[in-house]
């Protein structure tokens, strides 16, 4: 199909050659020609979100929940700066995503003509690559490098800028077959050496422990299955970071919890104390490691990552490979393998009595008591009465909940958790729950939020409505910015400086007024029937939940502080951060 | 009795002698192969203020025009870890097809061309010319008050002629940064 059309209608094409369906966004004037497109076929479904940032976190939560990349259409200027957003944390967390962005017609750039925008200078910073198309021929071949940029390798946003003449005019139809070939080629097989030299170290290690990231999930489920495959031959202990949850799943019995800043008592334990700590798909992020010079200390570290820029750059790897993490694992159990899957049994038995030990503190424990809710007893019933639910996915926003929700909801399967890691952006889950709930209309997809963050993007609610989305906003109220009160108890002498909201709005109304189903709860005694109700509702529901508003999040590793110094409650909490941690953030 | 070596350059030995967390700040020069499209440049020295490394000198043009390739010679410094992270984030950027450690690989050639405006009459005004003439300048311009001097070398041959310029008039300074290629084949 090597024809003539318009620039809009190789939009389109391009799209449905690379086997979208669903496009996530919002019109304007620049980009009226592509919609006019849109409008006249049936293959690509167009959601319209109520704000550009949503239109990006959906298309997140898409992406993240499929395996494929996220596409996002808006206009030039305030539609292409509304996305900056969700562009860095797409990036941050190496999310594919593809945005469409309108421009001015070329010959008005730079005339600082209505709604334009230096959108490819804007966004430079925070994409993987982005392009500005001058000339219709070269649109489809750009869209086609476009996908195959954001998917390869590392994956992350990538920006097509285009001007409306650029889609008005008529140009040269390039097929994804015929498309230049990119240089961009990351290489995906791990050195076999420096992978045989891991291998010997695994058959010698007293106390191993698998450190898995979100590179497993981003490998894809292969990653994941091989994952699995070489943590049961081994009977190495697995923990894995907050992007990673779900590789291996939490009920499989070599898991001992998420690590860093919020993880459990023995993974970070685990982590200090190991002798061979084996870092696949993770970045050695700084809720991860706390003190970087006092962070396992008496360790060797392989790390496996597709970047060859994340390795020795925060700490040095003595076994680093790099690949895509699916060749990697298969490449090291082949080996293990053919060399007769050696471990050092009794080493490592030693070493699993010593995690039960540190498992027995029961790091997570908490106390509901009287008739408040302890928002961790609400994910705790969540957790009991959805866990069943095989088609589960769970977003989150970002503060204390989303640590709470990944202490205390198990994932058993990758691509069923979405989250904010990276860039820590309130406002990410209720459009990445659409986002979500466009790819799976049958699945249970449920938000967990605190009130504020949930505010930032709640206009979302009129895309839920209007898409009959039946996504579930579990909202655990505290009418606080939690983690913000937290950090300021513990580090600012209690003087909660704008950490508390004075007005919020009435959630079971502002359901009501977008046309769902609003839910109250404030008494522990009704938490299981008002979950059941949110459960059974057929369309979206805004659970309000009324929880502790002092409660903090533990454990906690303080910053600037190592893995051994985490704290476990609050008798614990009094002047520990220095002066030295309060400026790290 | 420990050996003293002196850690840093490994160009004249067979092992990496440096420690990977040394805090020795080493100055690189660096020759990245990229695409010749918009915004490449951009997306260099945006990566290199983004994350808080150095810029000495950076020179840039088209090498292969059939091929769209521009060369891009970076002179930067710092401790051998930021100077590794330096060349892994850049050979990451998709538009970058090669980065080379010049100061690592071998020996090398680099070459700077500065153009020097001297304002000077009298004495001043001969004793810049002789200064020049053994420095190997190319006089470009003149007037009655003033040469243009073109001076190509090292950037420390510059420096130095620079310096010895200024007492003698007003010094008005052009350089292009340092270009660079490995010595051999």
């Amino acid at each position: 199909m090597s024809e003539q059309m318009t620039g809009a209608k190789m939009i389109v094409e391009a799209l449905k050659e690379q086997g979208v369906d669903t496009v996530f966004g919002y019109p304007g004037g620049a980009v009226l020609p592509i919609y006019d497109e849109i409008f006249q076929q049936n293959a690509i479904r167009h959601i319209l979100v109520r704000h550009e940032q949503g239109a990006v976190h959906a298309a997140e939560g898409y992406a993240r929940s499929t395996g494929k990349p996220g596409v996002v259409l808006v206009t030039s200027g305030p539609g292409a700066t509304n996305a900056v957003t969700g562009l860095t944390d797409a990036l941050m967390d190496s999310i594919p995503i593809v945005c469409l962005t309108g421009q001015v017609p070329t010959f008005m750039i730079g005339s600082d003509a209505f709604q334009e925008a230096d959108t490819v200078g804007i966004t430079r910073p925070c994409t993987k690559m982005n392009w500005l198309v001058k000339e219709t021929d070269r649109l489809a071949d750009t869209i086609h490098q476009a996908f195959h940029i954001a998917t390869e390798g590392r994956p992350g946003p990538v920006l097509v800028d285009i001007p409306k003449d650029v889609q008005f005019a008529t140009g040269q139809y390039t097929t994804k077959p015929k498309a230049k070939v990119s240089h961009y080629q990351p290489k995906v097989k791990g050195e076999i050496e420096t992978i045989t030299d891991l291998v010997h170290a695994m058959e010698k290690a007293e106390r191993p422990v698998f450190y898995t990231g979100g590179g497993v999930i981003n490998s894809g489920d292969k990653a994941s299955t091989l994952l699995r495959e070489l943590v049961e031959a081994t009977g190495f202990p697995i923990t894995s970071t907050l992007m990673g949850l779900g590789a291996y799943p939490a009920s499989g019995d070599k898991w001992i919890g998420m690590l860093g800043m919020h993880g459990t008592y023995e993974a970070n334990l685990a982590m200090h104390g190991c002798d061979l700590m084996i870092n696949v798909g993770a970045r050695f992020d700084d809720r991860i490691t706390g003190r970087i010079a006092d962070f396992s200390p008496n360790s060797r570290k392989a790390h496996i990552d597709i970047d060859p820029s994340s390795i020795n750059k925060v700490i040095h790897a003595d076994f680093p490979i790099i690949g895509d993490v699916g060749h990697v694992l298969e490449d090291i159990l082949k080996v293990w393998k053919a060399r007769g899957r050696k471990t050092n049994a009794t080493g490592v038995q030693t070493w699993w009595t010593q995690i039960e030990a540190w498992k027995a503190v029961r790091c997570l424990n908490y106390t509901q008591e009287g008739k408040t809710i302890k928002p961790q007893y609400a994910l705790e019933r969540l957790e009991a009465l959805t866990k069943h639910r095989k088609d589960r996915y769970i977003c989150t926003e970002v503060g204390q909940h989303q640590m709470w929700a990944a202490q205390f909801l198990g994932f058993d399967n990758p691509n069923r958790w979405m989250t904010s890691g990276g860039l820590g952006t309130m406002g990410y889950g209720f459009p990445a729950s659409v986002g979500v709930q466009v790819a799976h209309p049958e699945a249970l997809v449920i938000n967990v939020a605190g009130e504020a963050s949930w505010l930032m993007n709640m206009q979302e609610m009129g895309t839920a409505v209007q898409y009959r989305l039946p996504v579930k906003q579990f909202i655990l109220n505290n009418e606080r910015l939690g983690m913000v009160r937290q950090w300021q108890e513990l580090l600012h002498g209690e003087r909660y400086s704008e950490s508390w909201s004075e007005a919020l709005p009435d959630f079971v109304k502002l359901a009501e007024a977008f046309g769902a189903k609003g839910i109250l709860c404030s008494d522990p005694d009704d938490l299981d029937d008002a979950i059941m109700e949110m459960l059974n509702y057929e369309g979206p529901v805004i659970f309000d939940c009324l929880v502790e508003k002092h409660e903090n999040c533990f454990p906690m590793i303080p910053s600037g502080k190592a893995h051994n110094e985490m704290l476990l409650g609050e008798a614990e909490t009094q002047g520990v951060i220095g002066d030295a941690g309060g400026v790290l953030v | 009795m420990a050996l003293n070596i002196e850690q840093g350059s490994t160009s004249h030995s067979a092992y990496d002698l440096r420690s990977h967390m040394s805090d020795a700040i080493e100055t690189h020069t660096l020759a990245i192969l990229v695409e010749n499209e918009p915004g490449v440049l951009a997306r260099v020295i945006g990566l290199f203020s983004g994350r808080g490394y150095n810029i000495e000198s950076l020179t840039v043009a088209e090498v292969d025009h059939g091929g769209h390739r521009s060369r891009i010679t970076i002179v930067t410094s710092g401790t051998p870890q930021v100077i590794n992270q330096i060349k892994m984030q850049l050979g990451r950027m998709v538009p970058v097809h090669e980065v080379a450690d010049l100061t690592v690989e071998g020996p090398f050639v680099s070459r700077e061309l500065a153009l020097i405006k001297v304002v000077a009459k009298g004495e001043h005004r001969v004793e810049a010319l002789r200064i020049a003439e053994i420095f190997r300048c190319n006089v470009v311009d003149s007037t009655l008050e003033s040469f243009v001097f073109e001076l190509t070398g090292m950037p420390d041959k510059i420096d130095a002629f620079t310096e010895l310029m200024r007492p003698l008039g007003e010094v008005k300074l052009a350089r292009t940064g340092v270009a660079a290629i490995a010595r051999g084949l």
